[in-house]
């Protein structure tokens, strides 16, 4: 370096700063010369093979081609994204394995699916990534829902029934949840009455005299609730009301009330202000085969019937 | 003075101007045909400009930065298409000023959020994100729901809109071309003149933050996640028109 400096063997820009401060004239280094030459190499390949210059109102398209089935047609167009999207979404090497499997699990029976470990390990990824799509924002990631809003899909407790055909009908046409408000039918006393006879009935620690008093209001005339609890207070599926004796909370967030008079407060503003809510329909978002492949995901969750 | 690369490199002046016009070819080769080429902005049925209550709702989406981390731009590809629906057309984005494209996806793609969750989810998830997607990294946005909304210069939005090409009306013969392009109840939505009564009655019917008593900003922001993505119905056209614009 030195020895070059003194000689001259290198090419100075002519000034001198300072006495003795120049600038030296390198010549550029080779990899970056050939590097440069390569890149207009690749632009003027590219320009031949893809749709590049705007001519006029037109373009030069290109030579690449791509071929795909439009309305029954074998359509062949100069190579683009969309073109490219068709022919990977007919023919591409993983949509042709996946639609393998989706004509095999829509032409088997539920029973079929669920009996066929490879049917399932396909339902199981794929399921995971529309449930993720569709459903993980209301009912979590993993399927436990959120106390008071979302039903819990995870335990083996269902309100609108837990068979592969219920969930299929579920999915596909929604439900809507009501119970109605008690506000003016009930006074502060009986709401507390019901409430732990409510609570009773799944075993929790209450007021013996109130459960008693509970009881008429909730199996009479004047609380009705039997009507679509029934008598037992195990829900109807029909209706989508809930099992109360089975400590499954999905509206009262009982589980984690710090104290006995927080979980009856709970309960109380259930029976106060009713229920309502949405399960949204997915038939008209969602393909048959979509909702098929949901169906079994959801139901292998937790406790399908 | 001989011109050279040298005059070039010891003229501040000259090689700011020279360095702008080689970084503008490309934007003008690339941009500008855009512009004049047909097939750019595809033929289809059912994009419409925003109502004055939509239109709300997007300077709400525009002034809190979501385009920041979500984009409004689904690829034309399989996973795009498997996980937000069929991708995002230029005719889509046209009455969008300005559009909401984006590359950055911090959070997913809203491109077609519309319909896609309940009214009462999005109140929920805007107001405490982590409430129903524990993983989410989202902000709360809690005074949504707080504010009322200000749409006392909405007709003055739209005007401006229209300046840049919005179909929106102030004069009878404008309406009349919006009856005819869009039909009667929508022309009236982009009527400029009815803009206050319009937003109004859409906010009323559509209740979208479950309280009827008030007019929140929440109510405006869901009315436009609402329809984002929603105006083309592609089930009446197959997969290969789209790609003949291209």
């Amino acid at each position: 370096m030195t020895d070059k400096q003194t000689d001259n063997a290198v090419q100075t820009t002519g000034h001198a700063w300072d006495g003795d401060l120049q600038e030296f004239n390198n010549p550029l280094p080779r990899w970056w010369i050939w590097a440069f030459y390569a890149s207009v190499a690749f632009a003027l390949i590219y320009w031949i093979l893809y749709p590049v210059w705007p001519v006029g109102h037109d373009y030069t398209k290109g030579v690449l081609k791509v071929s795909y089935e439009s309305n029954g047609k074998t359509v062949t167009r100069h190579w683009n994204t969309r073109a490219k999207y068709i022919e990977d979404m007919q023919t591409g090497e993983e949509s042709l394995k996946q639609k393998a499997y989706l004509d095999k699990v829509v032409n088997a029976s539920y029973a079929a699916i669920l009996s066929d470990p490879d049917m399932m390990a396909f339902t199981r990824s794929i399921g995971k990534g529309l449930f993720g799509d569709n459903c993980a924002a209301c009912h979590g990631s993993g399927g436990n829902g959120v106390i008071g809003k979302f039903p819990n899909l995870v335990d083996d407790s269902w309100l609108w029934g837990g068979t592969v055909e219920d969930i299929h009908a579920t999915i596909s046409n929604g439900h809507r949840g009501f119970m109605p408000a008690f506000r003016e039918t009930l006074n502060e006393e009986e709401l507390d009455e019901v409430a732990n006879y409510v609570l009773s009935l799944s075993g929790q620690a209450v007021d013996a005299t109130k459960v008693a008093a509970g009881d008429k209001i909730f199996n009479g005339q004047k609380g009705g609730c039997h009507f679509c609890h029934t008598h037992q207070a195990t829900g109807l599926k029909s209706v989508g009301s809930a099992n109360l004796t089975d400590a499954v909370w999905t509206i009262a967030d009982v589980p984690h009330a710090a104290d006995p008079r927080h979980k009856l407060e709970a309960v109380k503003a259930v029976i106060r202000n009713g229920v309502q809510r949405e399960m949204p329909t997915w038939k008209t978002r969602l393909s048959p085969e979509q909702i098929k492949l949901l169906t079994v995901y959801v139901h292998e969750l937790g406790g399908g019937k | 003075m001989k011109f050279s690369h040298e005059s070039i490199e010891i003229n501040a002046g000259l090689l700011i101007v020279l360095t702008l016009v080689a970084i503008s070819i490309g934007g003008l080769v690339e941009i500008v045909p855009l512009f004049y080429i047909p097939g750019t902005v595809e033929k289809v049925d059912g994009v419409r400009s925003y109502t004055p209550l939509e239109q709300a709702g997007r300077d709400i989406y525009t002034r809190e930065g979501c385009y920041l981390c979500h984009s409004q731009m689904i690829r034309p590809f399989r996973d795009e298409k498997l996980r937000f629906g069929h991708y995002s057309l230029a005719a889509e984005s046209q009455y969008d000023h300005p559009f909401q494209w984006g590359s950055k996806r911090t959070g997913p793609d809203l491109a077609r959020v519309g319909g896609k969750y309940s009214n009462a989810w999005h109140v929920q998830h805007l107001k405490a994100p982590r409430s129903v997607v524990p993983e989410s990294i989202m902000p709360n946005y809690p005074w949504l729901l707080e504010n009322s909304l200000n749409y006392s210069d909405i007709a003055d939005r739209m005007r401006a809109l229209k300046k840049v090409g919005v179909p929106y009306s102030e004069t009878a013969e404008e309406y009349q071309a919006n009856v005819k392009k869009f039909g009667q109840e929508l022309a009236d939505r982009f009527n400029i003149n009815l803009a206050d009564e319009s937003l109004l009655a859409q906010a009323e019917s559509g209740n979208f933050d479950g309280d009827r008593s008030r007019l929140t900003e929440m109510d405006a922001l869901i009315a436009y996640l609402q329809v984002l993505g929603t105006m083309v119905d592609f089930s009446q056209y197959d997969e290969g028109y789209f790609a003949e614009f291209r």
